[in-house]
């Protein structure tokens, strides 16, 4: 019996029964097919454990929600302080926590960025900025990159993967166009007609295995964009807020994008929102019309102080300096497994704590995930080319955790390079 | 702003999250800095040490400035002793290197604590700071300073300089940090967390006693309370000279001043008159009244008075002194607990009591460490070995500075003990620490020990260095990845083509 004062359930497989009858039948077993029995139930720090009493170090952070871990103290002190007078607050509004929060994220910025349009979820944020990029250029047309990730929501799934798209006849190819990464010449094809209000690109493309941006790359994209009028919008949701070392992945891509996408760690998983955060120019339509996009729990106000605390920690400079080291242990204890297995780890994309391990095998990271997970790590793989594991720490990891990631994962990787000889080498669809 | 309208206030003190993430910083550089090997620590070590010299006379002007103790002159020898006469004293490598003792088959490989809580004091704030910092970073240990408030400014500034000066050096990012906004809460929060591993507290009994409660390692030093004995066979004139300069030395901020000289009654006339030739006011007993009233209000130290000159000392007691006068002697009976003026003295007055003969000046001397100052020190003159060592023999603390002034003897900066800012008061003041704080107390060493039976040969280790097994991650300050800031060829090569694209009509 499990017992959560709230609900309960008899056992594990009665809970996942459940699940699949109540809740997502195919989501639910396809982690029983892919051999990652888990539910997770308490939470602490970057660890979780299953309800079976399994723990499992979370190296997958749900793409940096838990940035700084999961129910982070100081966080948690935050939220039940803010509840003692707010709640989500009235959108017709002008609201205190969502200004403040404003005020604060804006002073985090590129300079040209002014003013923050806030959503519930990063898919809102995009379709926000969208919107924005149609609004201000008064052109339909939206550039993404192939494989890119900016959500499940209206607009936002039109720029992401057929998978999702096509699935609810939401695909919008005359309006959408998608260009492969790293490629300036597509990127100048795409843009060169003049009627592209927008190309939206996350600094790393996280869905798709965090490919790293060749040098020169996206501040080419963004002098193509300044060419042909079209707006920059940066997707910061998993680079931004010190994962690669600086408060954004962008910046430090040498661009000032005209639009940015804030979410995920933003809050901490603790209280969601999401932002999208613009140029002067791009505020056009809050002047003209300022309920042209109303979200009931866009901004809600206690996350927005939840995420007043989350950038204060982040800009810490102890926060810098250890970032700085996870990143340098990782680098070196992975480039020892590497040594091991070249043949089978053949690349390892990192930039900061953004990490994806690249295996040659078109299904290699879910080989690797199932094994990490049988040794006490969880890290998720690309959903948009299998062959890369995700591999995300944490902001705040001490070097003794970090260590035990790095024994962990070497054992799995190794187990996982005798799965792949038996495994049939064909992609699947997912 | 009128009352806050929301309780924004969290369950721990303010400061207390920020504290601990400095700790987790500190828990990173350590660890890089546990692999560094000599030649590396070297330079580390003597890049600060060379910082804290050069600012010696700075910080002692700023430290006198924030605290009102001291004298200037004074604090700047101290931090010059504390700085490249730390690094003259002790060598890196005794604290880095292997010993490897073929005879015992046995080789010790040292091993940092890790990271050091370093409380400092508000009475020799830069001295002190300079001490531990550099005890620490000789040893490979990440420290965190947590300055008393008093002394918080001159201290924040201090240690800022320092860890620059180490980065600069090649020590690894963070390894020495300060707790910028010290309260008594938040170093308590910080001393019990688990993120220190050892505490190494100079300041006032509640803070040493709350290291210990803590629940984690600490060095902590309690006050001393110095007896000096002055017995017939006695150079005076020296002996007043010590006495003088020492009462003077800084203002006797340094828990190592002479609290009571107990003198052999038949010279102590003209020790008296000595004193008096090196700028001593000795008070008459209505004086030493007005002296031990307001010196001592209800019993207890004035802590206002603490670090100031003897002519401030004079004027709050209402006692007309000439302008040049340096030390305060106050004479009284017997030294009793209820007696005011044998508790410490942390400003230049000294207490004066005459005893018929050396045997009883050395029980007179156990009566003034009964009321305070236990395990610290105490100081002798005298010419004759077995006084001297019936004395050290008697006394319950752990160093006796002989014929040398207490301030600077017992410190080692005028006898040849090391140069300290961390007086060990050992079992007898309630410490863990029985001698001056030393390098070797930061450290901890590995023993790899061979079977003792002679068919098992001892293993060859000449010319094998321990630190270069396993690379920890480089100390780094600077940007991740290269940032695209830079242009790159592949850069160059794209721009032209673009423009060729755009003159061809693209």
């Amino acid at each position: 019996m499990y017992d959560y004062g709230f609900f309960s359930f008899e056992s594990k497989a009665d809970f996942l029964r459940r699940s699949e009858e109540f809740w997502n039948p195919d989501k639910t077993r396809f982690w029983q097919d892919a051999g990652v029995d888990l539910v997770i139930d308490r939470r602490e720090g970057y660890l979780f454990w299953d309800m079976a009493g399994r723990r499992l170090i979370d190296m997958h952070l749900n793409g940096g929600t838990y940035n700084l871990g999961h129910r982070n103290p100081e966080l948690i002190a935050v939220l039940e302080q803010a509840m003692g007078r707010f709640d989500i607050g009235n959108h017709h509004f002008p609201a205190l926590a969502r200004t403040a929060l404003a005020e604060a994220l804006v002073a985090t910025c590129p300079p040209n960025l002014r003013r923050v349009i806030y959503g519930s979820g990063g898919g809102e944020a995009t379709d926000i900025a969208i919107k924005t990029a149609r609004h201000t250029r008064q052109r339909r047309k939206i550039v993404s990159i192939r494989k890119g990730y900016h959500g499940h929501t209206g607009l936002a799934v039109a720029t992401g993967d057929d998978r999702f798209s096509t699935l609810f006849l939401s695909d919008r190819p005359d309006e959408f166009v998608q260009v492969p990464f790293n490629d300036l010449d597509a990127m100048d094809e795409a843009l060169r007609g003049g009627d592209v209000a927008g190309v939206v690109i996350e600094t790393i493309p996280a869905t798709y295995g965090f490919p790293l941006p060749e040098p020169g790359y996206l501040r080419s994209v963004k002098q193509l964009c300044e060419r042909h009028g079209a707006l920059y919008i940066a997707d910061e949701v998993q680079t931004g807020l010190m994962r690669t070392g600086e408060m954004w992945g962008v910046t430090k891509a040498g661009v000032e994008p005209d639009i940015m996408i804030v979410g995920k760690g933003i809050t901490g998983g603790m209280y969601p929102i999401a932002c999208a955060v613009v140029s002067e120019e791009c505020s056009a339509w809050l002047k003209e019309d300022g309920f042209g996009h109303i979200s009931t729990g866009g901004g809600a106000e206690l996350g927005c102080i939840v995420a007043l605390k989350v950038l204060e920690i982040c800009g810490r400079p102890e926060v810098r300096s250890m970032v700085h080291y996870i990143s340098d242990r990782f680098r070196s204890g992975l480039s020892a497994i590497q040594e091991l297995y070249p043949e089978w780890l053949v690349g390892i994309r990192q930039d900061g704590v953004v990490m994806g391990l690249e295996f040659d095998h078109p299904q290699g990271a879910k080989l690797v995930m199932r094994r990490l997970y049988e040794n006490g790590v969880w890290a998720i793989f690309s959903t948009l080319d299998p062959r890369v594991l995700q591999f995300k720490p944490g902001l705040l990891l001490g070097p003794d955790l970090v260590d035990e990631i790095l024994d962990r994962a070497a054992v799995a990787i190794g187990q996982a390079l005798g799965d792949a000889a038996s495994s049939p080498r064909e992609a699947a669809l997912r | 702003m009128s009352a806050a309208l929301i309780d924004a206030t969290v369950p721990e003190p303010p400061g207390a999250p920020r504290a601990r993430m400095m700790l987790d910083r500190a828990r990173w550089a350590a660890t890089a800095f546990a692999t560094f090997d000599r030649e590396r620590t070297r330079r580390v070590v003597e890049a600060v040490a060379e910082a804290a010299y050069q600012n010696a006379e700075r910080f002692a002007i700023a430290a006198v400035e924030e605290t009102g103790m001291g004298v200037v002159e004074h604090k700047r020898r101290k931090n010059e002793a504390c700085s490249r006469g730390i690094v003259e004293r002790f060598a890196v490598g005794d604290y880095v290197d292997a010993r490897i003792d073929a005879e015992a088959k046995i080789v010790a490989v040292p091993k940092p604590a890790g990271v050091v809580l370093a409380l400092t004091p508000s009475t020799n704030p830069i001295a002190t700071v300079y001490f531990k910092v550099l005890l620490a970073l000789m040893t490979r240990n990440a420290v965190v300073v947590s300055p008393h408030p008093l002394a918080r400014r001159v201290s924040v500034e201090a240690v800022r300089l320092l860890a620059e000066a180490a980065v600069a050096a090649g020590a690894p990012d963070g390894c020495l940090q300060v707790v910028e906004e010290p309260t008594i809460p938040l170093i308590e929060a910080l001393m019990s967390d688990r993120g220190v591993d050892v505490i190494v507290a100079t300041g006032g009994t509640a803070v040493v006693r709350a290291a210990y409660r803590s629940g984690n390692p600490s060095f902590g030093v309690g006050p001393g309370n110095v007896p000096a004995l002055v017995d017939a066979t006695a150079d005076l004139a020296k002996a007043a000279s010590c006495l003088a300069d020492s009462k003077a030395f800084d203002n006797s901020i340094l828990c190592t001043n002479e609290s009571v000289a107990i003198v052999e009654v038949r010279v102590a006339d003209a020790l008296a008159r000595e004193l008096e030739r090196h700028g001593a006011h000795v008070l008459d007993t209505a004086e030493a009244d007005r002296a031990r009233a307001a010196l001592y209000p209800d019993g207890r130290i004035e802590t206002k008075l603490a670090g100031k000159d003897a002519v401030a000392l004079a004027a709050a007691a209402e006692i007309r002194v000439p302008a040049a006068t340096r030390v305060l002697v106050a004479p009284f009976p017997v030294i009793v607990p209820e007696e005011p003026l044998a508790l410490e003295k942390l400003f230049p007055l000294l207490g004066l009591v005459r005893v018929p003969d050396a045997a009883r000046g050395i029980e007179a001397a156990r009566a003034l460490l009964r009321i305070g100052g236990a395990g610290h020190s105490a100081v002798i003159h005298s010419r004759d070995p077995r006084t001297i060592l019936a004395y050290g023999a008697a006394v319950r603390v752990l160093r006796v500075a002989v014929n040398a002034p207490g301030s600077t003897g017992s410190a080692g900066l005028d006898t040849n003990l090391a140069p300290t800012m961390t007086i060990g008061t050992g079992f007898f003041g309630r410490s863990s620490l029985t001698e001056n704080l030393h390098p070797r107390h930061l450290t901890q060493w590995t023993r790899l020990a061979y079977n003792s039976d002679p068919a098992e040969p001892f293993g060859d280790f000449a010319g094998l260095e321990p630190w270069s097994v396993r690379p920890e991650p480089a100390p780094v300050t600077t940007a991740l990845a290269q940032p695209e800031g830079e242009l790159t060829r592949d850069d160059l090569r794209r721009m032209i083509l673009d423009e060729l694209r755009e003159l061809v009509g693209g």
